[in-house]
């Protein structure tokens, strides 16, 4: 542990029957995979829309031996992983990393990490707007019925229209899944071509809505499907060269915009993965290798 | 009585069916019976429970008393009260239908044409793209609009067209009993006259029946095969429907019958 802050909070800095009280709607959401629990969202130090669900998850999960990583869109050093990540050095003195492999919990907006996540990791998503049907049934009351009754043919009705405008199922994040073959979940912004690590995962995913006062969760090795059609199956972005900096394929990449002629880079989202890679050795086609010293390793 | 096929079990039974709002009474004791593939009118002035009626029959409105009976796919008549919404729900994308009057409570605007009439199929969990599409082409087509409007958002339709679309909509899944709340309400007449003669079609190729609740007598008289006349709330009149409109015995039916200007 640092030294004690300035100022002192309680752990984590929600009191502890309020982490009492997100703990049961958390055991409650991963007891029903993929229903959206409602719980007494508090105000958080942040605006909305900043990850005060994700942090109130994160809160309530937090033990004083847990490392923490917060990403945003992959990037560990953009203003919103940094200043979460800075609250919980603050309010809870925990260690933090950028390693995803060390980390214990990770907080994530718009992406999950490249690396596969293990059985001691907990994924905790910050969710805008948690309800897969808001935006074809604009009543709480009636998605409300929707989601008892599995009545999920609208969500079908919007994939279709996606097709025939754009010849293509047209979402390209926060594509809607079916959670253990019952409840239609959606995973939050990340984009689709994260949807499949959710499936089976070994990690336990948890999600946290703030403003909409919700928390879900995908317990660990279950069964996470997109939904598609027969003839227009679910598929994820392709990228037709590799990352600039590292060389990895398979990736999902950021469009980096070089100069004012049209010159731009595709690199890694996940800045993590990137960095290990590029201290393994591996570089891209306007990668430099990094000096070891740089990467970590003991000089040679 | 059953003059339109040679099954002699009805498809949906009420009995005692009243309705009160507050002290007021929307529908008060009706009984009615529908029969497979045949065509049943209500008609009656504004304020006379007609829709009332029809919102009971369709299990959007809980009776206050009475009850409603259907018989199902397996020939089983069942209480209606005793369905869980799951069935009820499954019922009503299924095997029925209802056409409203205003066409903007029956469609979704802001989905395409076929994205309106597949919406059933994607209900029952039909999962294949082409397969919703091209039946959603041929259900346009027999609802007399153009294929290349199919992806168009009915915004961009007239009225009689979006009336079209929501009888395609509605008739998809081939359903055996059809709601129609004044289904050519606000359209010009030769409008009318061509959607009651597509209606008149489609519903004896399907073999539905049909319970239409209109004001205009003569859209009873082309359509129906039995008639109910309503007035403040009750039945006070049915049987077939050129034997009432022709002979009319109570006192109101004359007074409607009268009323109709050339009819």
């Amino acid at each position: 542990m640092s030294e004690m802050p300035a100022i002192t909070y309680n752990f984590a800095y929600l009191d502890e029957q309020t982490k009492r009280m997100i703990r049961r709607a958390i055991l409650k959401a991963i007891a029903v995979p993929g229903y959206q629990v409602p719980f007494a969202s508090r105000e958080m130090p942040m605006p909305y829309g900043w990850g005060t669900g994700g942090v109130q998850v994160t809160a309530a999960i937090l033990g004083t031996d847990d490392v923490l990583k917060v990403i945003d869109q992959g990037s560990d050093d953009t203003t919103n992983a940094v200043a979460i990540r800075s609250f919980f050095q603050a309010t809870a003195g925990v260690a933090t990393t950028t390693r995803t492999q060390d980390a214990t919990v990770i907080q994530t907006r718009h992406r999950i990490p490249e690396a596969a996540l293990s059985d001691r990791q907990v994924l905790v998503y910050q969710v805008p707007i948690p309800e897969p049907l808001r935006f074809l049934e604009p009543r709480e009351s009636e998605t409300r019925r929707l989601h008892g009754l599995a009545d999920y043919g609208l969500m079908h009705v919007k994939l279709y229209e996606d097709i025939s405008r754009h010849g293509h199922i047209a979402t390209t994040y926060a594509y809607p899944v079916s959670v253990a073959g019952r409840y239609v979940m959606d995973p939050s912004p990340i984009p689709k071509f994260d949807n499949p690590k959710m499936n089976e995962s070994a990690a336990l995913q948890l999600f946290g809505a703030g403003r909409e006062q919700r928390i879900y969760a995908i317990p660990p090795h279950t069964r996470v499907v997109s939904l598609d059609f027969e003839d227009h199956p679910f598929e994820v972005q392709r990228f037709a060269k590799p990352c600039a900096l590292c060389g990895a394929r398979g990736v999902y990449l950021d469009e980096v915009i070089l100069d004012d002629r049209g010159g731009r880079m595709f690199v890694c989202s996940d800045t993590d993965f990137c960095e290990t890679r590029r201290a393994d050795g591996h570089v891209g086609e306007l990668g430099v290798a990094v000096p070891s010293a740089l990467a970590g390793k003991d000089a040679a | 009585m059953n003059p339109a096929s040679g099954q002699d079990a009805p498809l949906l039974v009420a009995q005692g069916l009243t309705r009160l709002y507050g002290t007021r009474i929307g529908c008060a004791d009706v009984e009615l019976e529908v029969y497979p593939g045949e065509i049943l009118a209500v008609v009656g002035e504004s304020g006379s429970g007609k829709s009332t009626l029809l919102s009971l029959l369709s299990t959007e409105l809980a009776p206050s008393s009475g009850r409603i009976s259907y018989r199902g796919t397996d020939g089983v008549m069942r209480d209606l009260a005793a369905f869980t919404e799951a069935e009820r729900r499954l019922l009503l994308r299924t095997q029925w239908g209802f056409v409203r009057q205003n066409p903007e409570q029956g469609l979704r605007m802001a989905v395409s044409a076929g994205g309106n009439v597949g919406e059933r199929l994607m209900a029952v969990g039909r999962r294949h793209y082409g397969d919703i599409r091209s039946e959603a082409t041929d259900w346009l087509g027999r609802v007399e609009i153009a294929a290349d409007r199919i992806d168009d958002d009915p915004r961009s339709f007239s009225g009689g067209m979006r009336q079209r679309l929501q009888i395609a909509r509605n008739l998809v899944t081939r359903p055996r009993l059809v709601f129609m709340d004044e289904p050519t309400g606000g359209l010009d007449v030769s409008v009318q006259a061509r959607l009651l003669d597509l209606i008149r079609s489609l519903v004896s190729d399907l073999g539905a029946a049909v319970i239409i609740v209109t004001h205009d007598l003569a859209v009873a008289r082309l359509l129906s095969h039995r008639i109910m006349v309503m007035r403040h709330g009750s039945v006070i009149e049915h049987g077939l429907t050129d034997q009432v409109l022709d002979d009319p015995a109570h006192p109101y039916t004359q007074l409607l019958v009268a009323s109709v200007l050339a009819a």
